[in-house]
């Protein structure tokens, strides 16, 4: 009834070429960013923020990386993990470089690096299709998990392998380090996946993205459109590792903390973020988002859903009941919708503009 | 070459220009298999030219040497006064080269606009960064590719299907959305293989027509592949016939219709 | 213009990615040769002479290593197996054979473990590897029929995390001793004289590389002589021609992952006696992906001779190159070697030569 785009004339191309064309559509976005900007600050507690709303984004933006990679382009990566390790890396040494530069500036340089790995990484990408490729960036992740541990400037030869977060501040407001309160973490991550989310949505919505998703579609027409396959395959892998390594560099400094950075990004991480991206939907930002939601807060949910429900669980057994669901959640839902949480969106927005009087 | 044509039996010859491409001795193996042996013959600016041939005669090999998705063991193609025994598809398509595919290529996953869209990505020429901002200067390329794009919509009658994926299209208007987003490049030579194949008779008169018009509207050279010789006899100024990768026949339609090789070729011959 | 003048020389095809290819290699070898005999600090000379020095003058090291390599080898091709039958028959690239593997070596120790008899716990492990087949037919594969690749592989991946809660939940994620006497595998080493050094060679190795020889060969026969083995292979070859003469895709997908299951169980059991049954093993599993791409999704030879060059392969890297930059390169060797392989022949070591058309 009120989702309705009846009287909603676009007279330049402009207007029809906008991303949210609806008008109804605008004001839900400017709703969300108000609640995720002003809302959510103000009523979360710090865990909510600091254990769920960060890791969320964080995850979000990892997403949107890899789905520019597979969902946009068509080509399947399993190494996600590593790229980000390689902007936390690549942050990291930054920090200890260039003392004086704001954080984050460094954290969007360490994508840069990011980047020229996936770049280096992707090269095969040309010759090699498929899940051969996917194997073939299985290589990346290895590869890269291994220089983590064993390459010790990276970790600027510290004895347990540990990279420091170190206090830096914007303002005079400490934005990471141990005294940067969760809302300030929250709202570098907050702007950071914004900006960027809106320059990925830019990118699928021009030539840009029409190249990648031609490639994906039928490399060969692509080709003889005059399209230069191993530039548009690059492009891609070089923007989606620029977004893992921002993800990674404000997963270590905006959230971890460096302790554990020889241990995060593992194989299990890529998978991770490769179910966010189908699950939400290949080929959608909007997916990324609600993927990364499903599958960061399954866990959570797990634990403390389970036994409010009455089901008692000790820690162990609730872990592997966890991993058992996870795996059947992922099954069944590719049997329903094997478009992602996208397309249930879509349909849902198809069904609400018709309601109540759908014939 | 000369532009004035002449005709041995005298029919009336359109006028056409230069040899826009030439295909000199060129063979084509893989492994063992001989696709095609030493064929020559050219296309003439403004002309329509049709290759014929029956099944795995070579011609969907033919234009794939072309426009460079194979390349020639033997032989030269001259386009536009460039020689070349190796091209890239994406030179070719830049050298102004644009195909569409016997069974339909389209890219399934996007809609009507953005396929032809995609034909206008040789002409775009922002940078990544005001791609990314996607404001000013690459907002205004994109609007006035967007302008092009929507007359060729209009000129093909799709407007309704604008904003469908193509996947989902019916045959006939998948057909004509590729021929679209071949216009959309602006080729100078349209290669077309099986243009009407899988049509019913009203839809492959509305492709006859659209193919006439771009040809003396746009004054687009044609060169395309048909098995209804109907279609071919009517369109085309000049056939050239394939048979187990050799040429065996070429000339004007009639020419073509009465060369005994050609019947041959099709009805067979009593040994 | 320039490719025209380049072409006659010597028939050879100087455009060609591999004569390309080689002719770096070789420019490489050169400039590291001549590298070597300008090099002050050693470190050319480290890499390129001194771990063949070392192979010569050691000649039973080598043998060891060529022989851990070549057991390890033999593991990881009875994995690729597994997914060779799987992608042959359902066109599934089924990322759980590695988590099957370690589920059944569970499977028959845990059973054990509740004291059914070591022979009998053979048995009711096929039996939950037989359910296991039909649930995945049943749960995962029928109603995801035609659905795209990617779809059905990442279908696998939530196989691999159910088997993995459902194993430990069961069983409980403590590692666990595989039962290697019970099932009368042999035990200890063989130390064999060569060349003025000793050779260990463990029996259960030999007992290994022996039962995975004689499981291929069933499997050969199989395939090639009956009934099943045809109707598999031309399920392998076409599925809507297959279903066109009458052939059960349905039967034939049980039947295919319940084989795969067996190889599991036999893979499970001869890792298991190397080292411990546990989930960690998983890691290890995914050795078999550069097998495949070694050997081709869709080759059985492929996937043996694939296996043994990357496990030879990986150990002798680790052994004599590894220390050079830190040790530890075993764990991505392999994904090199394979990619490696790859750029020369990106169908595999065993694929056809793909012709593209449109």
């Amino acid at each position: 009834m009120f989702y309705r785009e009846a009287g909603q004339f676009k007279s330049t191309y402009q207007a029809d070429m906008a991303v949210f064309p609806i008008k109804q559509d605008r004001i839900g976005l400017a709703i969300i960013l108000g609640i995720a900007f002003i809302g959510i600050p103000l009523v979360g507690g710090d865990f909510f923020i600091s254990s769920v709303m960060i890791p969320f984004l964080v995850f979000s933006l990892a997403a949107i990386g890899l789905n520019i990679l597979t969902g946009y382009t068509g080509l399947i990566s399993l190494g996600t993990a590593a790229f980000m390790g390689v902007g936390a890396y690549a942050c990291y040494k930054l920090t200890t470089f260039f003392p004086d530069v704001n954080i984050i500036v460094l954290i969007l340089v360490s994508g840069l690096f990011s980047a020229a790995i996936g770049v280096l990484f992707g090269l095969p990408s040309l010759r090699i299709k498929g899940f051969y490729l996917a194997v073939a960036t299985l290589a990346a992740q290895f590869f890269l998990q291994w220089a983590f541990v064993r390459v010790p400037w990276l970790f600027n030869y510290n004895a347990s392998g540990a990279i420091e977060v170190p206090q830096r501040t914007l303002f005079d407001i400490s934005l990471t380090g141990a005294s940067a309160t969760p809302e300030t973490r929250y709202f570098v991550c907050l702007v950071l996946v914004v900006v960027l989310t809106w320059f990925a949505s830019n990118l699928v919505h021009g030539k840009i993205g029409r190249s990648w998703m031609a490639v994906r579609d039928m490399d060969i027409a692509a080709e003889l459109m005059g399209i230069k396959l191993l530039n548009a395959k690059l492009l891609a892998f070089a923007v989606s590792s620029f977004y893992a390594g921002v993800a990674g560099a404000m997963m270590i400094f905006l959230w971890y903390g460096g302790g554990e950075a020889n241990d995060v990004f593992t194989i299990r991480l890529s998978f991770n973020i490769l179910f966010m991206v189908i699950i939400g939907g290949l080929g959608s930002l909007i997916g990324s988002f609600l993927g990364a939601a499903f599958i960061a807060s399954l866990p959570t949910i797990m634990k403390f859903g389970l036994p409010a429900l009455g089901v008692p669980l000790s820690g162990a057994t609730a872990e592997h009941v966890t991993f058992m669901l996870v795996g059947a959640l992922i099954i069944l839902f590719l049997i329903v919708e094997p478009h992602g949480l996208a397309r249930l969106w879509q349909i849902g927005k198809q069904k609400l503009r018709t309601w109540p009087f759908p014939y | 070459m000369n532009a004035a044509v002449m005709n041995v039996t005298g029919e009336p010859v359109r006028e056409k220009g230069e040899v826009l491409l030439s295909v000199e001795n060129v063979s084509l193996r893989f492994g063992g298999v001989k696709a095609i042996t030493d064929v020559s013959f050219d296309i003439r600016k403004g002309e329509v030219r049709a290759i014929i041939g029956p099944n795995g005669a070579g011609k969907t090999s033919m234009l794939n040497c072309i426009n460079g998705f194979y390349q020639p063991q033997e032989g030269q193609i001259t386009f536009k006064g460039e020689r070349r025994q190796k091209m890239k598809p994406h030179r070719a398509a830049a050298a102004g080269i644009a195909r569409t595919f016997q069974n339909v290529a389209l890219f399934k996953g996007m809609s009507t606009l953005d396929n032809i869209m995609t034909g206008r990505t040789l002409k775009m020429k922002r940078s990544f960064f005001w791609q990314a901002l996607r404001h000013g200067p690459a907002m205004a390329e994109e609007i006035e590719h967007r302008r092009v794009v929507e007359d060729i919509i209009d000129f093909l009658q799709i407007e309704h299907i604008r904003k469908l994926p193509v996947g989902k299209l019916p045959y006939g208007l998948q057909k004509r959305v590729e021929l679209g987003r071949a216009l959309a490049m602006e080729p100078e030579l349209l290669l077309l293989d099986e243009p009407m194949a899988g049509m019913n008779l009203e839809e492959k008169e509305d492709m006859c027509r659209f193919i006439l018009d771009v040809n003396q509207q746009f004054g687009t050279t044609i060169a395309l592949i048909e098995h209804d010789m109907g279609v071919v006899m009517d369109l085309s100024d000049r056939v050239v016939v394939l048979e187990y990768g050799r040429k065996i026949a070429d000339g004007t339609p009639a020419e073509v219709k009465a060369d005994q090789a050609v019947i041959d070729a099709y009805l067979g011959v009593a040994h | 213009m320039s490719d025209a003048t380049l072409r006659p020389i010597a028939g050879i095809n100087f455009n060609s990615f591999r004569v390309r290819a080689a002719l770096i290699l070789a420019a490489v070898l050169l400039l590291g040769i001549i590298g070597i005999r300008f090099d002050s600090s050693g470190t050319l000379h480290k890499i390129f002479v001194d771990p063949f020095d070392q192979m010569v003058s050691a000649p039973d090291l080598l043998v060891q290593t060529i022989w851990e390599g070549l057991v390890s080898g033999v593991l990881y091709a009875l994995i690729a197996l597994g997914f060779v039958l799987i992608f042959k028959a359902s066109g599934v690239f089924n990322f759980a054979q590695g988590i099957m593997v370690v589920f059944a070596a569970l499977t028959l120790v845990g059973l054990y473990e509740k004291g059914v008899p070591a022979f009998l716990a053979v048995i009711l492990t096929l039996g939950v590897m037989f359910v296991l087949a039909v649930a995945i037919e049943r749960v995962v594969l029928r109603p995801l029929v035609n659905q795209p690749d990617i779809i059905l592989f990442m279908a696998t991946f939530g196989i691999t995390y159910f088997l993995i809660g459902l194993g430990e939940t069961v069983f409980g994620g403590n590692p666990k001793q595989m039962i290697t006497d019970q099932l009368h595998l042999p035990r200890g080493a063989i130390e064999l004289k060569l060349f003025g050094g000793f050779v260990s060679l463990q029996k259960i190795d030999i007992a290994a590389a022996i039962i995975a020889s004689l499981m291929i060969a069933v499997l050969a026969v199989f395939f090639q002589y009956t009934r099943i083995g045809r109707a598999l292979r031309a399920v392998a070859d076409s599925h809507k021609a297959a279903l066109s003469v009458g052939i059960s895709l349905n039967q034939i997908w049980v039947i295919v992952w319940f084989t795969a299951g067996i190889v599991a169980l036999i893979t499970g059991i001869m890792w298991g006696a190397r080292s411990d049954v546990s989930f960690a093993l998983e890691i290890v599993a995914l050795k078999a992906l550069p097998v495949l791409i070694l050997g081709g999704f869709t080759s059985i030879p492929g996937a043996i001779i694939g296996g043994l060059i990357i496990g030879i392969g990986e150990k002798l890297g680790e052994f004599y190159w590894g220390p050079l930059i830190g040790g530890g390169i075993e764990s991505w060797l392999a994904y090199f070697i394979a990619l490696g392989f790859l750029l020369f022949r990106p169908q595999g070591l065993f694929g056809d030569k793909i012709i593209e058309r449109i």
